[in-house]
């Protein structure tokens, strides 16, 4: 019943989401501003419609209706109920209402904001947003539908579906089969909807620049319109990304954060083009200049975020075969094919409207050297793309698998990573317009003396790796040229007004959030860097099986193996869990309990490091769990990740920079106003 | 008469070939042991397995090298690893052997040949391209336009950074 409630829901859904499609459109060409608001009104009706679904399914998961197909395939009875609502996004069927779901919020968002100014464009963001949730829909109601049932028939066959066939019974399976264990972590809740969020909020900056496209309205008012819009989903995404990373160190074991999968670069390619478009549209707003490559830019965007929904939950780049019998393979590069070519066909009828309205005039202007960190962006977003793709090609031309592993993505994208820090380091000393090596060199000789400086006390200190110490000349550099951008404008204000430091700083911030929250970003940027440059270039790993009380060395880590218990825990969890105690140099500094968690419903093995965390070193302890685990003897990996935790650190900072330059900006028309009106009430008062 | 001399005087000339036999024997297994444990190598590491497993992916699960995997079957691989090493085969060898067996795709990266060159020229290839493309609109942007830089001329839009320019100017 409340199965059926919620498939009923979705299908009105898809209706009213068609209605709005045509309504749009049919009032825009018109001129009928009645039948655009009837629009606007039935997208504004998408998000309660969905949320009905959305709370049919989860009812079902808490209720435990395994005789739900998707429900039964997800959850147990062992699960907490905060897992089974969060296994709303744990299955692919699940997590495609889940998609839905926010993007009619997004849609409903927008159709609530002030549109005043921007009427000519709302018919068409309502048409763009309308076909991407009605897609969707279509996936869900055709393909992945998460209400289908179980029915058993006399020969003890089960099928799934929505009706009953004729001669079977409703099917109640006595448990389900869990959520995937490697799922249960907490990042991996939150990691899932962050993501997603990154992936719909990018949505609406691309229906605004359709809307400009087939409006006609090319100045830069989408680009302001949606410059909030685009933080706020580059923010998501950026989360998602740490979020992920932290998640695989926690739970995959094998003392990394980022092993270049299909799916995690299929999450990361939106957030480059991203990235790039970010810092064009500043091109635009301050010079008038890149009109094409913007709208090129985001189109891209969008179609990742397509591309990148349906690699995250479907898998099916791993073969040809798993693609060939993948009912939605065909329809997402269908609708990603569909979609590219009808915004460059929108675009190249605009073509000649999006002229520049200036010229380049310098190699080193700002705008120049922003061109070169899209250049970039794009040269990683085609070592990714093809790395993901070559396997498929390959098997479609040879029939051999291919693996295009870390080493292929490490080397090809090293030097354009290091590229984008010297830019980084460079371009925000670059004056907009008109830039020489005099002015530049004025500007960056003194960070560029610190950063020597750095480098020759990390020599002194005994760093001989040349990559290195390249790395960390460039994060120096990029360092010393934003804090030096940050002392500049502290001290400007200080001698101006008198203000405090602290308080200048404050300040300084506060009236101009987007350049220095990305700054921030910059900042972030470089801790990320060094805790990247420590685990790539300085992890050390050692394996060895011990018996009880036996050692084992790792640099100046000698750890040794106290005793190990096994026992079943009450959610259906066989846990082993090892103590070992470490001493530093010679000195204990404490235990670490390294565990595997094997779970009896899915049959699946899970590995829990112990880890011993300083801003030094991360010391990470595997109990590995393919070897015979007894207390007798067990056999261990440990890693020695030097300065991961610059890493972490430099995430938050990144998120922190994302937000100070998202903030809303108070309008200063609203603060002359309240200015005024509070003299007046002094006055009178 | 020493009490030992008597014990030596009962025993028979058997008794005591058969012990000097014995002796030598004993000493040939003993010295056998011992050369042979000084020819063959010791048993390989985890380590030395594991250095060459992570090179390997494996065949089986996606994208997952061989010396994190946890299945059954990557189990026994690092096994095979142990025991091609003890055998004396080299990196190398033990490399080849596996492409020999389950096709290229156990390697990190496909080897240079044939097809596998797509996968190393396309990148820089574009790259090259892009760059190109971005050269010649600078040049192109770069020629003196009839229109003039108008924004260039103009004050920046953001008054504050304007002023803040200025302050620091006067410093």
């Amino acid at each position: 019943m409340i199965a059926d409630f919620g498939y009923g829901a979705l299908i009105v859904t898809l209706l009213v989401s068609v209605y709005g499609i045509g309504a749009a459109f049919y009032g825009a060409r018109k001129n009928l501003p009645a039948w655009v608001e009837s629009a606007r009104l039935a997208m504004l009706l998408t998000f309660p419609l969905v949320t009905i679904s959305a709370l049919c399914i989860i009812f079902l998961l808490v209720n435990g209706n395994y005789e739900v197909e998707y429900v039964s395939s997800v959850t147990s009875s062992s699960m907490p109920t905060y897992l089974r609502i969060t296994a709303l996004w744990g299955g692919q069927a699940g997590s495609l209402v889940f998609w839905s779901w926010l993007m009619a919020l997004f849609a409903t968002a927008v159709t609530l904001r002030n549109w005043h100014r921007d009427r000519e464009f709302l018919p068409w963001v309502i048409v763009v947003s309308l076909v991407t949730l009605a897609f969707f829909l279509i996936l869900i109601i055709f393909f992945e539908n998460p209400f289908q049932k179980l029915w058993l028939f006399p020969d003890n066959q089960v099928v799934a579906g929505l009706s009953q066939p004729a001669g079977s019974v409703l099917f109640f399976p006595r448990d389900g089969q869990g959520l995937n264990p490697l799922l249960r972590h907490p990042g991996m809740i939150i990691h899932p909807p962050m993501l997603y969020l990154g992936f719909v909020s990018f949505v609406i900056p691309y229906a605004f620049a359709i809307a400009a496209l087939i409006t006609g309205r090319t100045d830069d008012r989408w680009i302001r319109v949606t410059r909030r819009w685009t933080l706020i989903a580059w923010l998501f995404l950026s989360l998602g990304l740490i979020l992920g990373g932290r998640w695989a160190y926690d739970v995959l074991g094998w003392g990394g954060y980022w092993g270049w999968d299909p799916v995690e670069i299929a999450a990361f390619m939106p957030w480059l083009t991203g990235t790039a478009f970010l810092h064009s549209v500043m091109i635009q707003e301050k010079r008038g200049m890149l009109k094409h490559w913007n709208m090129v830019l985001i189109i891209l965007t969008y179609c990742l975020v397509i591309f990148g929904t349906f690699l995250t939950r479907s898998g099916v780049l791993s073969s040809v075969h798993a693609f060939a019998q993948s009912a939605i393979g065909p329809l997402f590069f269908g609708f990603i094919g569909l979609t590219f070519i009808t915004s460059l066909s929108l675009l190249l009828k605009r073509w000649d409207e999006l002229k520049s309205e200036t010229q380049m005039t310098s190699w080193l202007s700002r705008e120049a050297l922003f061109l070169l960190n899209n250049l970039l962006f794009m040269g990683i977003l085609i070592v990714c793309f093809w790395g993901v793709m070559f396997p498929l090609v390959s098997e479609i031309f040879t029939g051999l698998k291919k693996t295009v592993g870390p080493p292929f993505y490490e080397r090809a994208t090293g030097p354009l990573w290091a590229g984008l820090l010297i830019l980084m380091a460079i371009a925000p000393l670059a004056a907009w317009g008109h830039s020489t090596i005099k002015t530049l060199g004025r500007a960056i000789w003194k960070p560029f003396v610190l950063s020597l400086v750095g480098i020759i006390l990390l020599i002194v200190s005994g760093i001989k790796s040349v990559p290195a110490l390249l790395g960390f000349w460039l994060a120096f550099f990029v360092a010393a040229v934003t804090l030096q951008e940050f002392w500049r404008g502290t001290r400007a204000r200080h001698s101006r007004s008198g203000e405090s430091y602290p308080l200048a700083l404050w300040r300084l911030v506060g009236r101009n959030r987007p350049r220095y929250g990305g700054y921030v970003i910059h900042i972030g940027v470089v801790l990320m860097a060094f805790g990247i440059i420590g685990i790539e270039l300085f992890q050390h790993e050692t394996q060895g099986t011990l018996s009880q009380g036996e050692k084992i060395q790792l640099g100046e880590y000698t750890l040794t193996y106290e005793s190990l218990s096994i026992f079943d825990s009450n959610d259906g969890r066989n846990v082993a869990r090892a103590v070992l105690s470490v001493e530093e140099n010679g000195k204990y500094v404490g235990e670490l309990f390294p565990r595997r968690d094997y779970f009896f419903e899915s049959q699946q093995p899970m590995t829990i490091p112990g880890i011993k965390s300083t801003w030094e070193d991360d010391l990470y302890v595997i109990l590995v769990d393919w070897q015979p685990i007894t207390s007798q003897g067990a056999t261990f990996k440990i890693y020695r990740n030097p300065l991961v935790n610059f890493m972490w650190l430099g995430g938050i900072i990144f998120i922190l920079g994302t937000l100070i330059a998202a903030w809303p900006t108070k309008d200063i028309e609203t603060v002359r106003t309240r200015e005024r009106h509070e003299i007046l009430v002094g006055a009178t008062g | 008469m020493p009490v030992g001399s008597l014990f030596l005087r009962g025993l028979s000339k058997k008794v005591w070939v058969s012990s000097l036999i014995y002796l030598i024997l004993m000493l040939l297994i003993f010295f056998s042991t011992v050369n042979a444990q000084e020819l063959t190598p010791n048993a390989p590491s985890d380590n030395e397995v594991n250095a060459i497993a992570k090179q390997l992916y494996c065949p089986v699960c996606e994208n997952t090298p061989l010396d994190v995997c946890p299945t059954q079957a990557c189990s026994e691989w690092r096994e095979l690893i142990r025991e091609k090493l003890a055998s004396g085969w080299d990196e190398s060898q033990i490399k080849a052997y596996f492409v020999e067996q389950f096709g290229d795709r156990v390697l990190a990266t496909p080897p240079a040949r044939g097809i596998n060159w797509l996968v190393y020229i396309i990148p820089p290839l574009a790259f090259i391209f892009g760059g190109i493309v971005l050269f010649r609109a600078f040049r192109t942007w770069k020629k003196p336009a009839e229109m003039g830089d108008k924004n260039l001329a103009q004050p920046s839009s953001d008054e504050y950074i304007n002023r803040l320019e200025e302050e620091l100017r006067k410093l």
